[in-house]
């Protein structure tokens, strides 16, 4: 359970690292990376996944 | 690297010796400027004066800079496509490459200690400068402001997150913030902005535009009581929000906006924006004029804005942002006490009393074409390299700036891109055809020097090519000019030019310099 970020789609703006409530998104040889293991989708926190959510490429989706 | 001497600096705004003034009714030494003191209270022209994008005057003599450190967004906008980036583009939202608050902060002090005229650091994105926490955007102006304390500091916002930090702001000494406003009704908005970030929450739809709307008026109230600046952008979008601009220029006064700057929408098809792809066109010279003279009353009407990059560097009208790459500016000697702070006090001491003469002499210049008035203003193309004079070859012209004369005086109403007509030598006829559709509606062009061959293309498109004054000041100029042209009219040994139209220049400009 969680989601990753599609490279080529990435524009490496960084708001999905801001926005992430639980520090699972860094930056990694140029581009952003979701660690699997410390995202939740952010069920119970938020409505929806926060990086999905403010991600202008749309490019945050379900691993 | 291109080192720039004082001597070469003050070439720009070089004093000739000026005719003592006569006696015009006019007793301040502002009047004449339509930027002058006579109509702003003290306090706040000493905030604008040597701003290059609040004070129409500054920015033919100081530069700015745009430090691209903010990256993230939190709405998107249909004129938006953050993918695309040219170097060779001059549009908001692109950049070439992200700074960290350290690196942008080493390449301000770098950029201060060669350019003198730099007066300003702005953070303008390339996403929003206060989204994702502002981090880079604070860390950035509490280093830049104890570093370099001379440099104003400034930020452009859509206004979602504003409210937020407003106190921070003030804190930082920021005298000077512009938020975007496209609109003050929902039911517009929601044809602008398909989705906005906020409270943890994707909104869409007319909801979306509801709390953008609510947001930026709130941030607008809380700067002016803040006693912060505003100045308002707005992007005209023929169909979409054209009309309603003059709600948003009633909205914003209203709330005590310093400054209201209608651009152009910029929509070729090649940017992948929303507007571009659906064909949405943007508006003509004549439209955008038309509709900021409708504006313009109580309030300041921007009309210098080169709709710049969020990594320009220069005086406006010009990037050297190719000069201070990162990479670069790691190898540079850099000043980090200060960078050149002496030279930019000099520049700006000569600058001083340039203005304070320049006043006089306008004064003057309109008191000549007095008994002009209630005549027909025309528009005359100039081709300059700032310090307000008639300093640049036709064909070396990367714009022209437009004056709108008639007796009350020669008025900047705006500017038009020209791609390089002239490179090294033999001008190209396609490159000329551009130039005219771009000065169409004008009467004639002001310039340094011009060729035999364009000079009789013009002719015959109802362009007078001037050379005259040439290294002249261009205000009065253009007021001489403007009565010999009356002179003319009325003998009959010229006709009137009716209803010409121009092409705002949409694609790819550039301004470097070798």
């Amino acid at each position: 359970m969680a989601l990753k970020i599609l490279k080529n789609d990435c524009t490496v703006c960084g708001a999905c690292e801001a926005e992430c409530p639980n520090e699972a998104i860094s930056f990694k040889k140029g581009t952003y990376v979701i660690d699997p293991v410390k995202c939740t989708e952010c069920q119970g926190q938020f409505d929806a996944p926060q990086c999905a959510a403010v991600c202008p490429a749309d490019c945050c989706v379900a691993a | 690297m291109n080192v720039i001497s004082l001597d070469s600096i003050f070439g720009l705004g070089e004093m000739k010796s000026q005719p003592a003034p006569e006696a015009s009714g006019c007793t301040t030494s502002s009047c004449g400027s339509s930027d002058g003191p006579s109509d702003m209270a003290p306090e706040v022209w000493e905030k604008v004066k040597n701003h290059p994008c609040y004070s129409e005057e500054a920015h033919h003599y100081y530069a700015r800079m745009h430090v691209a450190v903010a990256p993230a967004c939190n709405i998107q906008c249909n004129y938006c496509n953050r993918k695309y980036d040219c170097a060779n583009e001059s549009r908001p939202g692109v950049v070439s490459e992200k700074l960290t608050a350290e690196q942008a902060v080493r390449k301000v002090l770098a950029v201060a200690a060669e350019i003198p005229q730099l007066s300003v650091v702005g953070i303008a994105g390339p996403g929003d400068s206060l989204a994702a926490g502002a981090k880079q955007t604070i860390q950035t102006f509490e280093q830049l402001s104890q570093l370099a304390p001379d440099i104003k500091l400034c930020l452009s916002t859509n206004g979602l997150a504003l409210p937020d930090y407003v106190d921070r702001l003030k804190g930082l000494n920021i005298d000077h913030v512009t938020i975007t406003i496209n609109m003050v009704d929902p039911e517009v908005g929601q044809h602008i902005y398909p989705w906005i970030f906020h409270d943890h929450k994707r909104w869409t739809g007319i909801e979306a535009s509801r709390i953008l709307h609510e947001r930026q008026m709130l941030g607008l109230e809380m700067l002016r009581d803040a006693g912060i600046l505003a100045k308002i952008n707005s992007v005209m979008i023929p169909g979409i929000n054209d009309e309603h601009l003059l709600d948003v220029n009633r909205e914003v006064k209203a709330r005590g906006a310093f400054l209201h700057n209608i651009m152009p929408l910029i929509s070729d098809a090649a940017h992948g924006t929303h507007f571009g792809l659906t064909g949405q066109r943007g508006p003509t010279a004549k439209e955008l004029k038309a509709l900021q003279d409708k504006c313009e009353g109580d309030m300041k009407l921007m009309r210098h804005c080169r709709q710049c990059r969020a990594d320009a560097v220069g005086l406006l009208g010009e990037d050297r942002g190719d000069e201070f790459t990162a990479e670069k500016v790691m190898q540079m000697d850099v000043d980090l006490d200060g960078g050149g702070f002496t030279k930019r006090e000099t520049y700006r001491e000569h600058v001083e009393a340039e203005r304070a003469l320049r006043h006089e002499s306008k004064a003057a210049a309109i008191a000549e074409v007095a008994h002009m008035a209630g005549e027909k203003p025309i528009l005359i193309a100039v081709a300059t390299k700032g310090g307000e004079r008639i300093n640049e070859h036709f064909g070396h012209a990367k714009e022209f700036q437009i004056y709108e004369v008639n007796a009350e005086g020669a008025k900047f109403v705006g500017h038009r891109r020209v791609d390089l007509y002239c490179e090294g030598g033999s001008g190209d006829e396609d490159g000329l055809g551009t130039i005219i559709q771009a000065i169409n509606d004008c009467v004639a062009v002001f310039v340094a020097k011009i060729g035999g061959c364009p000079s009789k293309s013009l002719e015959e498109a109802g362009i007078d090519p001037v050379d005259r004054f040439a290294f002249e000041y261009i205000e009065e100029s253009a007021l001489a000019y403007y009565a010999d042209y009356s002179a003319q009219l009325s003998s009959g040994s010229i006709v009137e030019k009716i209803g010409a139209d121009a092409v705002i220049r949409q694609g790819a400009y550039t301004s470097k310099r070798a």
